[in-house]
């Protein structure tokens, strides 16, 4: 199946490409908030690469593998925002370098 | 497909790029929703229908209205509606409204000229996703519970006020 497994290499493609983009923002942005939604970017590119390969060799498992980086996603949205809420409170900015006080 | 697929990604990359540059956040949070919209456009293109659905109630529905609604509470403030008027210039919306603009056009495309499952993608049908996901799968769809129930009360143990006093 030529056109499939163009799809394939090139589906793989965008999920690297988008990972990466993720981590970047990650790395670059000082935002809590804007923190996790690089975190979500790079999970929901984890699960594009799950649902390529499930397509690819037509097996439901990598549908219920991206179903399952969902919920994690958003059980760690959930928490991760909580936190941020907390850290608004008691530094009265969203900086996470204004966290910087754990030292040993 | 090959063509929807491609438009898509590229709506995809570009919206993402946008999100992970804007200061505002709640401009990234317009270009996250669309980058979300282009993925399960992808998704559905890749014969995955189950997927692309869940991207758009799950993430698109759920989780940035959590983003979007924290945003909200931290800027509690008198001039909210001032901000809120200065928010919704032309200049703030017309980027993510273009690109939807896109995918609307591709997905209009795809019902109406053909649909995915026709030259060579594989469509693995939501049946079979939901049997295998209660069948093999079962104890990870119990794990994902207490996964969800252990967030829960995190998030609740978290976001109580008093808990910020001392």
């Amino acid at each position: 199946m030529p056109v499939a497994n163009v799809a394939l290499n090139q589906a793989l493609l965008l999920a690297a490409v988008l990972f990466t983009l993720g981590l970047l923002g990650l790395l670059v942005r000082r935002n809590v908030i804007m923190m996790l939604v690089s975190l979500e970017i790079m999970l929901n590119a984890a699960g594009l690469a799950f649902v390529v390969a499930g397509s690819r060799w037509q097996q439901a498992d990598g549908q219920i593998m991206f179903i399952l980086i969902l919920s994690l996603a958003a059980a760690e949205v959930a928490v991760g925002l909580a936190l941020a809420l907390q850290f608004y409170h008691r530094f009265h900015t969203l900086d996470a370098d204004a966290a910087s006080e754990l030292r040993g | 497909m090959n063509a929807t697929f491609y438009v898509a990604s590229i709506v995809a990359v570009l919206t993402t790029m946008l999100v992970i540059t804007r200061t505002h956040v709640v401009h990234a949070l317009l270009y996250l929703v669309v980058s979300l919209l282009a993925l399960a456009l992808v998704f559905y293109t890749l014969g995955a229908p189950f997927a692309a659905a869940l991207e758009v109630i799950v993430y698109a529905g759920a989780i940035v209205v959590l983003f979007v609604f924290v945003v909200m509470m931290l800027n509690l403030g008198s001039q909210s509606a001032h901000r809120e008027r200065r928010w919704m210039t032309p200049a703030t919306w017309l980027g993510p409204g273009l690109f939807s603009a896109v995918l609307l056009g591709e997905l209009i495309y795809s019902l109406y000229v053909g649909l995915p499952g026709r030259e060579g993608v594989n469509v693995v049908p939501s049946r079979l996703v939901g049997m295998t996901l209660f069948g093999p799968y079962v104890l990870a769809v119990e794990l994902a519970s207490m996964l969800l129930l252990a967030g829960l009360v995190g998030a609740y143990h978290l976001g109580r006020r008093e808990h910020l006093q001392h």
